[in-house]
């Protein structure tokens, strides 16, 4: 069954035609070309798909396009419209991206936190970020960028 | 996955009604049903999205009632100032559920109608002695929390029904609470066992009256621990009271044993668990 879906990402309203199961991270690489977010597990766990649903994170991959319907999405993409962004720019510097999977998943993980929360524990920065996985296992890397994104803004 | 019908209700009555007509899979944060339907373990040929019912989306308190929508999220709960304040082992055990991208779309109805005996957010509605509200087109039903499931993955709710709420009596006076679970890791792990733990107490907070506790995953529902609640009722918490609690609790666990855990450690766990959530009450250090 095909179905009709308006919703706006990354600021651009878009409406798309796809089949009733098919994910909103499907949508976004399959059908719309932003491949930033990424599928590891497709099963919730590692958070490499995360994106921001009206400000929220979630993974992309346990949602169906057809949830986002009238919804403003928030990819890595879209995070880096007007250039790196503090945050993107200290993960850059702390070296925090090796092999860079995880990274857009961490990266908007670490976004939503900051919308809500600008002034983070290291604790709530832990917290944030226990639902993305790094398999290179650069946790530190990844607090310290955050940190830093915190001391220069 | 295989494709399906969607149906996407906007109203309670549209949902209801299109329960009636087609056999539908309920979809609401989707973190459960999507994961099966991605394995293959349900095949539905129609799913019905309710995650646009603005109306199951509310947490309120009135006159002693605490009522949560089916579609709060568990970070709905984990946020709230009543749940925090009326049931802080539900805030706790919310605050526990998978990660902050489940949190923020998986429903507590969801929690529930799945019927898991390690759903994190049961073992609290049990010791509230929560009471659910099903809904269809003929009608409704209140059914005690209790009376619910039948299983693990079992529940009495028929096809035609929805679960649309969750009610309690807000505990009065004194209140002692709290929620402990052992999983393979803090974030995202299924819990091997959980302990919920609701008392009202003497203003010192030392005298326990009304006790109660529940436990998660050591059976194929939840129970009630109800020889310990016997047991530390009407008495005060000190030492040897907890170490007695916590051997009869690992009694009263009836496990298995299963991919996550077996049926020897569970039980130790168990009462393991009970004994570091009372502990944290006789150190004084009161949550």
């Amino acid at each position: 069954m095909k179905i009709d879906i308006t919703l706006r990402i990354n600021g651009r309203s878009c409406t798309l035609s796809v089949p009733a199961k098919t994910t909103l991270l499907e949508a976004l690489r399959d059908h719309l070309g932003l491949v930033g977010a990424k599928e590891g597990c497709g099963k919730g766990e590692c958070g490499a798909c995360t994106v921001l649903v009206d400000g929220k994170a979630v993974n992309s991959c346990l949602m169906l396009a057809a949830q986002a319907e009238g919804k403003e999405i928030l990819t890595i993409e879209g995070l880096s419209q007007g250039g790196p962004t503090p945050l993107q720019r200290a993960f850059v510097e702390e070296g925090a991206v090796q092999c860079g999977y995880c990274t857009p998943g961490m990266i908007m993980s670490c976004e939503a936190l900051l919308r809500e929360n600008p002034n983070p524990s290291e604790e709530e920065i832990k917290e944030a970020i226990s639902g993305n996985l790094c398999r290179c296992t650069g946790y530190i890397k990844i607090l310290r960028a955050v940190k830093k994104a915190l001391e220069e803004r | 996955m295989r494709d399906f019908k969607y149906f996407r209700p906007r109203t309670l009555k549209e949902a209801l009604s299109i329960l009636t007509q087609e056999r539908a899979k309920v979809l609401a944060g989707g973190t459960d049903l999507l994961v099966k339907m991605k394995d293959g373990l349900l095949r539905p040929e129609s799913v019905m999205d309710i995650s646009f019912l603005e109306e199951l989306k509310f947490i309120r308190e009135e006159e002693g009632m605490v009522t949560i929508g089916a579609l709060a999220t568990h970070s709905m709960l984990e946020r709230s100032p009543i749940i925090n304040t009326k049931a802080p082992h539900l805030a706790e055990a919310s605050r526990s559920i998978g990660s902050p991208q489940i949190r923020n779309v998986a429903t507590i109805g969801g929690n529930i109608v799945n019927a898991s005996p390690a759903g994190d957010s049961l073992p609290p509605l049990y010791t509230l002695e929560a009471e659910l509200l099903l809904e269809s087109e003929k009608g409704s039903r209140i059914v005690a929390i209790e009376e619910f499931f039948t299983g693990p993955g079992q529940s009495i709710i028929e096809p035609h029904e929805l679960l649309t709420a969750i009610r309690f009596k807000a505990p009065r006076g004194e209140l002692l609470t709290f929620f402990q679970k052992l999983g393979q890791r803090k974030a995202l792990a299924i819990s091997k066992v959980s302990v919920a733990f609701l008392a009202t107490c003497a203003a010192d907070k030392k005298f326990l009256r009304k006790v109660r506790i529940a436990l998660g995953a050591v059976a194929p529902t939840v129970i009630r621990a109800r020889e310990v609640e016997s047991f530390l009722e009407n008495g005060s918490i000190n030492e040897e009271m907890v170490d007695l609690a916590a051997k009869l609790c690992s009694e009263e666990a009836r496990p298995i044993s299963d991919i996550r855990s077996t049926l020897v450690y569970r039980k130790k766990v168990t009462g393991e668990l009970l004994k570091r959530g009372l502990s944290q009450f006789i150190e004084g250090v009161i949550s």
